[in-house]
């Protein structure tokens, strides 16, 4: 992922690092480039804007110019500035005190929702939860069989109503089954849907009012392009959510998606998904990302 | 808006809307300087044209009309290929809905035996549409599928078969290799078969579906392309800098999860919608 992102500042910044001062020309020309590969990695416009002149203008302050080394202290500004809009920090899921810890995930139609609902499931397994999956989607032909083989291929319990039940009541139910049956851990799939659905948006506000999950995740797909932000902005409008995963990083889309959607939300990139399989699921850590971005 | 020249900032506008389109940063530059040169040649001085200009330009690359796919043979083969989610098994629902309703017989294949009720969402579909499906166990061979399906299709007379796949990424090299023998079980079962390779990409994809269908098409060989999720508000002006590489016609566009949320592409239309809320600028 971020490859050729990385590349290309490189060989911007091998340019400025071969003349060892910089000049306001040089700082705008390589600023240049950042903005065209940012865009190539899908990076929002806007985000790309503020982006850059933040960069640019830490690039041709004393600390850039004085440097002995300007072309590195720029790569070191562009890196410092990418963590920044990364969320600095990973983070962690929000635990209740009191069990079972209520996860929804949401998200665009096949973003990955019900594949990440199972690989959270093995993970907080692992890290000695009791999880249950609730089927909420009854709209996708065989949505809730697909959450039940994956269940079955891990071992761990779905609770489902069938498809002709309201949502907002299979997640009560699922509430309900999860204090019955000591489960510690309860993660909602819904359905795939568009931000800009009312009808369905003002389901998802039902399940939060009925069920107030601890967190709320967008699963957001990897390859998004430009409209990963209003996507991501109207899902935090009207739910609040609590964080990101970003599916599919597995491929070799560049993800700018991610740098997107952290930075109009403000809701930290928690997990990623990295294949179809189960164990396919790592936390998010921008350093490293910023890092792999960079080619550092 | 109420501009009196045209100047820097009107070209820079058009080119943030193609790019806030997924045009890409490069096609968009492209782009804008081809209508620079032509507002240049013209002379042309009022503002208010350069937007038709632009969508002028849109459609010579997207090409004037929409490109049929062709039922010649008794069977057509049709197969569906794609990244993951894109909405594969959706269109090939949509695609048997309308060449039923075009009096046709039609018949599917379960060739995504991976994803897990892959088999089932695609028989559910089967039985909404009312067209059989060619079905193995789930973790079969995908080849073997398409080798039966291929022969049902022959045997039953049917005039359209297609074929579902599992989403893969094109960087895996043996998931695509996978696909490439479907292609090749397909030609052994009914020389010349499939007839028609449908890639699918979702249109809220950014710059990464230029690569897919590169590597897709290098893989199996596309023929047609289908932009899904267009009701949506992302507007799929990636498959402009596709055009601008590999000149695969777009077929279809889906714009819902219904059967019938299928339509012919028409490139006009498209690039009028590219331009859609963002025309006024600020
Ligand atoms: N390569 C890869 N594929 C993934 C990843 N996550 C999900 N997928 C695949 O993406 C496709 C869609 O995943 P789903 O989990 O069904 O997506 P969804 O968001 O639940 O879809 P809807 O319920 O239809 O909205 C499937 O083919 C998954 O196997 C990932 O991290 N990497
Ligand atoms: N809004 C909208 N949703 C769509 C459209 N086409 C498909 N979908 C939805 O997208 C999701 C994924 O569709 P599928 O047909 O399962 O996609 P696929 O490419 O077969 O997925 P995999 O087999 O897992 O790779 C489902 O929730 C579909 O209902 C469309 O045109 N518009
Ligand atoms: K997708
Ligand atoms: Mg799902
Ligand atoms: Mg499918």
């Amino acid at each position: 992922m971020f490859e050729s992102l990385a590349e290309k500042l490189q060989s911007t910044f091998k340019k400025l690092r071969g003349k060892g001062k910089v000049s306001e020309a040089d700082v705008a020309e390589a600023m240049r480039e950042v903005r065209m590969a940012l865009l190539a990695a899908d990076v929002n416009l806007k985000v790309v804007k503020n982006f850059v002149a933040k960069v640019k203008e830490r690039a041709i302050g004393q600390e850039v110019l004085d440097s002995l080394t300007p072309g590195q202290q720029v790569v070191k500004v562009v890196h410092e500035e990418l963590v920044a809009l990364m969320g600095g920090t990973s983070s962690k899921i929000n635990m209740s005190q009191k069990p079972p810890t209520v996860i929804m995930l949401v998200g665009l139609q096949g973003a990955g929702k019900t594949t990440s609902v199972s690989k959270l499931a093995l993970y907080l397994r692992k890290q000695g939860r009791k999880p249950l999956m609730a089927a909420c989607d009854v709209y996708r032909p065989a949505a809730v069989k697909q959450l039940q083989v994956l269940g079955n291929q891990l071992d761990i319990p779905v609770f489902s109503m069938g498809t002709g039940v309201n949502p907002v009541d299979i997640a009560r139910g699922a509430m309900e089954n999860a204090i019955a049956t000591g489960r510690d851990t309860l993660l909602l799939d819904t359905a795939g849907r568009l931000h800009i659905n009312e009808e369905l948006m003002g389901e998802l506000k039902n399940i939060k009012s009925t069920v107030k999950p601890h967190e709320i995740l967008l699963v957001v797909d990897a390859m998004t392009g430009q409209d990963a932000v209003n996507v991501a902005e109207t899902f935090h409008e009207q739910l609040g959510l609590d964080g990101v995963i970003l599916t599919k990083l597995d491929g070799d889309a560049r993800g700018g998606a991610a740098l997107s959607v952290k930075a109009v939300t403000g809701c930290p990139i928690k997990f990623v998904g990295l294949g179809e399989k189960a164990e396919a699921l790592e936390p998010f850590h921008p350093d490293r990302m910023a890092s792999r971005i960079l080619g550092m | 808006t109420g501009r009196q020249h045209i100047d820097e900032e009107l070209y820079e506008e058009l080119e943030e809307v193609l790019i806030s389109a997924d045009v890409g940063a490069e096609m968009a530059l492209e782009m804008v300087e081809r209508l620079r040169k032509k507002v240049k040649e013209q002379k042309i001085s009022d503002p208010s044209e350069l937007k038709n200009l632009l969508q002028q330009e849109i459609v010579a690359l997207l090409g004037q009309e929409a490109v049929p796919v062709k039922i010649e043979q008794k069977p057509t083969v049709v197969l569906v290929v794609g990244v993951n989610g894109v909405g594969k098994t959706t269109t090939i629902a949509k695609l048997a809905h309308r060449w039923k309703s075009e009096g046709r017989k039609v018949l599917l294949a379960a060739g995504d035996t991976f994803r897990a009720a892959a088999i089932d969402q695609l028989e559910i579909w089967g039985q909404r549409v009312g067209v059989d499906v060619i079905r193995h166990q789930e973790g079969s061979d995908p080849g073997a599928v398409a080798y039966d399906a291929a022969q049902a299709a022959i045997s039953r007379g049917v005039d359209i078969l297609i074929v579902d796949t599992a989403g893969r990424l094109h960087n895996k090299n043996h998931l695509m290799s996978e696909l490439s023998k479907v292609g090749r079980v397909l030609d052994r079962a009914l020389p010349g078969a499939p007839h028609e390779i449908l890639l699918v990409l979702d249109a809220t994809t950014g710059q990464n579906a230029v690569t897919q269908a590169r590597l897709f098409g290098e893989a199996v060989g596309v023929s047609g392309l289908v932009l899904t999720k267009l009701d949506g508000t992302a507007k799929g002006g990636v498959i402009l800098a596709i055009q601008g590489e590999l000149s695969v016609p777009v077929k279809f566009i889906g714009i819902g999860e219904a059967m019938d949320d299928l339509r012919v592409f028409e490139p006009q239309q498209f690039a009028k919608a590219l331009f859609g809320q963002e025309e006024t600028g600020e």
